[in-house]
């Protein structure tokens, strides 16, 4: 079966630089999708943004070889305090990633996903990954499978992972072009022999599209990570995001760079330095033309657990879990409750949209108006939800005549630690204004009075009216108060998005 | 003729499965090559396949204890940082040329 490309229903639209998929609702993302993809995605967190908010997912560290050298990755990386990926906390043997997977599915029923993601190349550890899946899909049948991968040995496990029935694969894409690759890729391992350079991302390049055509030819989704960097591949990943789309990948996630010297790897040393916001924005929206974009990776650890925005890692080291005790039959009983739960709920939400973008409503606003940014405080279910000082992180989002769209996670430092003493809270609280300054309100649910004032100060407008509403809701809300208070027309000479 | 691990070695498995010997052990606090079953993967391999894989600069040395990766010789770390490290000072240099 071939896969139907993403992006082609609606390429009229796109054309006109306001297509529904970009400028619509961001829960409308799925929402051009044919039914039998719709159905594979919608409890996946990291292929739908809508699920993220509600579903959860684990990494299980049972990959630790690596059959590439990247130079964003330093093999000897090994914190608690680290969230990215190629960083864990305890290796695993198969066995014990089965246990640890049925003790956290039965501990959050909203667990839906489990994928090996490394800490090297689940590919170029074949016995401990295969085995891992091949007793979780007996043993948890209800749990989707997902793999992550740098694509190096992907054609040669095609056959494997088919009889596994694992249909999400993600491949990290950084370049097709070589000369571009040896700038990222210092070394391969092929065929027996370490291969250098040019030649190095020659071969992994090919086997990487290889991979992706065997794929996608077969039915299974496949995602494209890149990581962007700038002055190396950040021109170039446009044309990478086109090359995929064509062959039948599902959606691009483009990651900015994490690179810091403190982290050892050639980039951190080096001085090479990730995108802002502002670039990795710019460069999503220009792919997003022709692509299926991923804007809410959160770049998650190899161990990671719970969800995307969240890490309960903690909860369940293998003495942890070794203490629990587990009804796996009840357990999994819960696990299909919950899930019905929540696809019901996303359904009627996305019934409901669907209603409202056909009315002719939207369009009657003035088009002058000017777009703003929210960022949101929420701790999971879609909703303005989490106390500001609580918040490790914020939702950014895009209001504007046309509609409210989800643009990014900003990671930020806890402000409140929960203490009296709020330890660095004063200089924490400035990083947070700082990461927010593009936003003109802050959505939380409570907030305190000191941060409130300092915000107010930053130009940014706090917000706790719309505590447990619906997100996008709430973000439209709050557009429509500040376009009736006259707080939006654009600066004149300025033409925003929406008009 | 063997060749040794050393504390460096990050636990990463990667060289295991490729000895065709089956010399390398699993151990704490490091992998292990059992010297008497190593042999260079002479006959079997044109290159050494452990150190063919190892991500780690120095991790696998031979009789001599000479590293088979050299430091700089996978990342290019050392030669690049040592790049970075004079382009700043010269940096530095100049500013403080121009301010004198």
């Amino acid at each position: 079966m071939k896969l139907p490309v993403i992006g082609q229903t609606s390429a009229g639209a796109a054309g006109g630089g306001c297509s529904a998929s970009a400028c619509g609702s961001s829960g409308e993302q799925l929402g051009h999708l044919p039914e039998a993809i719709r159905a594979k995605v919608q409890d996946h967190p990291c292929y739908s943004e809508d699920a993220h908010h509600f579903f959860a997912r684990m990494h299980v560290a049972v990959a630790p070889a690596c059959n590439i050298q990247c130079h964003y990755c330093n093999r000897k990386y090994d914190c608690a305090n680290e969230s990215r990926p190629g960083v864990v906390s305890e290796l695993l043997t198969p066995d014990q990633a089965v246990l640890k997977t049925k003790a956290v599915a039965a501990a959050i029923p909203q667990m839906s996903v489990l994928g090996i993601a490394g800490p090297g190349d689940p590919l170029a550890n074949p016995q401990r990954t295969f085995e891992t899946f091949r007793r979780l899909s007996a043993e948890a049948p209800d749990i989707k499978l997902c793999v992550s991968t740098n694509g190096l040995a992907l054609p040669e496990s095609v056959d494997e992972l088919a009889r596994h029935n694992i249909d999400h694969v993600t491949i990290t894409i950084n370049c097709l072009d070589p000369a571009i690759g040896a700038r990222i890729y210092p070394w391969i391992f092929w065929q027996n022999r370490r291969v250098f350079g040019i030649e190095a991302a020659r071969i992994l390049i090919e086997q990487q599209q290889k991979g992706l055509e065997m794929l996608t030819a077969r039915g299974i989704l496949v995602k494209v990570n890149s990581v962007m960097i700038p002055g190396v591949n950040d021109r170039h990943l446009k044309e990478v995001s086109r090359v995929v789309k064509a062959k039948g990948a599902f959606l691009h996630n483009v990651m900015p760079l994490i690179a810091e010297a403190e982290h050892g790897t050639f980039y951190g040393l080096t001085g090479q330095r990730g995108p802002t916001a502002a670039e990795l924005q710019e460069l999503q929206d220009a792919c997003a033309g022709d692509m299926n974009m991923m804007r809410h990776c959160r770049q998650c650890r190899a161990d990671a657990v719970g969800l995307l925005g969240e890490d309960r890692g903690e909860e369940f080291t293998l003495e942890k879990i070794a203490a629990m005790e587990i009804d796996y039959d009840k357990a999994m009983q819960l696990r299909a409750e919950v899930r019905a739960g929540i696809t019901a709920a996303l359904n009627a939400r996305r019934a409901e949209r669907e209603q409202a973008a056909a009315a002719p409503t939207r369009t009657a606003g003035p088009a002058e108006l000017r777009s703003i940014r929210i960022a949101v405080a929420s701790s999971g279910q879609g909703l303005v939800n989490q106390h500001f000082g609580h918040a490790r992180e914020f939702l950014v989002y895009e209001a504007s005549n046309a509609g409210v769209r989800f643009l990014a996670p900003r990671k930020t430092d806890l402000y409140c630690a929960g203490d009296d003493s709020c330890g660095d809270g004063e200089s924490a609280l400035e990083r947070t204004i700082s990461a927010l300054s593009d936003c003109e309100v802050v959505l939380c649910s409570k907030i305190g009075f000191e941060p409130w004032g300092r915000l107010e100060a930053a130009g940014i407008a706090p917000n706790g009216e719309h505590a447990m509403e619906e997100i996008e809701e709430a973000c439209a809300a709050v557009y429509r108060e500040l376009a009736a208070a006259g707080a939006l027309a654009a600066p004149p000479g300025e033409t925003n998005r929406a008009a | 003729m063997p060749f040794e691990i050393v504390e460096s070695c990050v636990n990463c498995w990667a060289c295991e499965p490729l000895c065709p010997n089956r010399a390398i052990v699993e151990a704490r606090p490091h992998f292990r090559i059992v010297a008497e079953r190593c042999t260079e993967c002479l006959g079997d391999h044109d290159d050494p396949q452990c150190a063919s894989i190892c991500p780690i600069e120095g991790a696998i040395v031979d009789e001599c204890g000479e590293p088979l990766n050299p430091p700089g010789s996978l990342t290019g770390i050392p030669m690049a940082m040592a790049m970075s490290l004079l382009e700043k000072a010269e940096r530095a240099g100049a500013s403080a040329g121009s301010a004198a």
